[in-house]
């Protein structure tokens, strides 16, 4: 087989691990990025979760995330409990315990983020909200979180990029991504450089989206910040 | 007549620093009253009292007839009905030295935000009232322009009509035209005393002393957290009866 065939082929066969790595990467921002708002919430209102939220932080970021994942995959059904919960079918599977990993994962690293987004917040729009009559989640839902996330958007993005990377290590539980496939590629024609090479270029190719698709979505919820149109 | 405010035997203290050591007030319906004094005195303090944005040591604030209900949690005072104070809050507008302004939403959504959801009325009929508010402060064209696109003094013209958007039973400022560039005084100062040509109940705490003199109707004069001295803006401003009062008014209406 001639070099170039077999950058075609491998292409080919690499791409079809473009949806698992998206479905990975989509689900875990998704449900992570839904947990960091939650927690980073609790950390900055309800004194008592603080030091709960301090420590998942800090436990989720100070481990490698291979780590978690097999403590998750290989971990928990070794808890007799865990094998007979109802949550069993899912965390037999592979892919749901990748997720798990991922999510949780993203999760301490978005509460980080979201963090320093609510600490930029001005003080003087949830003093007028508050004399509005505005609390609680009203004032969250209206004026702390559409400021809060939209400042934190660029860090965001770069956590949205190093989870794409991150679902290569799916591969390690068994996962047909894109890595997974380059690996099997590799054992059986040993053309590490080639394989290797291709796989890079997609996963570049799919950041790349990435980036420009969260540049926009941050014009896009900053019509404030964009130069006056009348 | 019945009384919009009553202030009584208001104490606040920031760490070991009393700001306020007793104050008492009493607004009737239609009344404009002016809060003048040296930095320091405690007049942002008391005006921020009002609707608990700083919450008092002790003292009793009444609004409309209704007590503030407090309460003391480890030793330290809150307010015993949160569903209350947002109500309150709500009957009351209040203009900020720095305007405030949500900067995520334009004029129009900062005026109609909290009467749509706090006060649950109706889209339409709020973003009717809100174009009739924003034309009578002469901000009719920047309705859909965002904040940051918008002078001080404009930033501070729809500030008041979002405070008159609340349908408020009485208006508090706080030294609302301190932080303008000396040509934008004239246009807030403007729409402020057109307000209090209505017949509106107003508080305003305020550096301008021939502004105070001429629109309110009554004035006070604070002092270390005290009131020093209070009556007719003639008395207050043209002949004071203490002397630190009289030596503060010199200094500041020469200027």
């Amino acid at each position: 087989m001639n070099e170039l065939s077999f950058i075609a082929d491998t292409m080919r066969q690499l791409l079809t691990g473009v949806p698992l790595t998206l479905e990975l990467t989509l689900i875990s921002v998704g449900v992570g990025g839904a947990l960091a708002i939650i927690l980073s919430v609790l950390r900055a209102s309800f004194t008592p979760f603080a030091w709960f939220v301090r420590l998942y932080v800090f436990a989720l970021r100070g481990t490698p995330l291979l780590l978690q994942m097999f403590l998750i995959y290989y971990g928990l059904g070794q808890f007799d409990a865990v094998q007979r919960s109802f949550l069993w079918p899912f965390l037999r599977q592979p892919y749901w315990c990748a997720i798990l990993a991922l999510s949780l994962n993203t999760a301490a690293y978005g509460s980080e983020i979201i963090r320093g987004g609510l600490q930029s917040v001005p003080a003087g729009s949830i003093e007028s909200a508050r004399v509005c009559g505005m609390s609680g989640l009203l004032l969250y839902r209206r004026v702390i979180l559409p400021l809060a996330l939209r400042q934190a958007l660029p860090a965001y993005g770069s956590e949205v990029i190093a989870m794409v990377k991150s679902t290569s290590l799916a591969s390690i539980v068994t996962l047909m991504e894109i890595s997974g496939i380059a690996y099997a590629i590799i054992s059986e024609t040993y053309r590490a450089l080639e394989v290797f090479l291709c796989a890079g270029l997609i996963y570049l190719a799919i950041n790349f989206v990435l980036t420009r698709a969260v540049a926009g979505l941050e014009i896009w919820l900053s019509p404030h910040l964009r130069p006056a149109t009348s | 007549m019945t009384s919009a405010i009553v202030i009584r035997d208001l104490h606040k203290s920031f760490g070991s620093l009393e700001v306020l050591k007793g104050v008492s007030l009493d607004a009737a319906e239609g009344e404009v009253i002016s809060i003048i004094g040296a930095s320091g005195s405690g007049k942002s303090t008391l005006l921020r009292c009002i609707p608990l944005l700083e919450v008092p040591d002790s003292g009793e604030i009444i609004i409309g007839g209704e007590a503030l209900r407090m309460r003391r949690r480890h030793g330290r005072p809150e307010p015993a009905d949160s569903s209350q104070v947002n109500r309150v809050r709500g009957s009351l507008g209040f203009v900020f030295q720095s305007f405030n302004l949500w900067p995520h939403m334009t004029v129009l959504q900062n005026l109609i935000e909290a009467p749509v959801h706090v006060q649950k009325r109706s889209r339409a009929e709020c973003v009717a009232e809100a174009e009739a508010l924003l034309k009578k402060v002469g901000m009719a064209e920047k309705r859909d322009a965002y904040p940051v696109h918008l002078s001080g003094g404009q930033q501070q013209r729809a500030a008041i009509a979002r405070a008159l958007a609340m349908r408020p039973r009485a208006l508090l400022f706080d030294e609302p035209t301190s932080s303008l560039d000396p040509e934008l005084v004239g246009e807030v100062l403007q729409v402020i005393a057109g307000l209090a040509a209505e017949g509106r109940t107003m508080l305003i705490v305020t550096h301008e002393m021939s502004f105070a003199a001429e629109v309110s109707s009554r004035a006070i004069f604070l002092h270390a957290g005290r009131i020093e001295e209070e009556g007719p803006p003639k008395q207050v401003f043209g002949d004071p009866l203490t002397e630190r009062c009289r030596s503060f008014v010199a200094r500041h209406l020469n200027r």
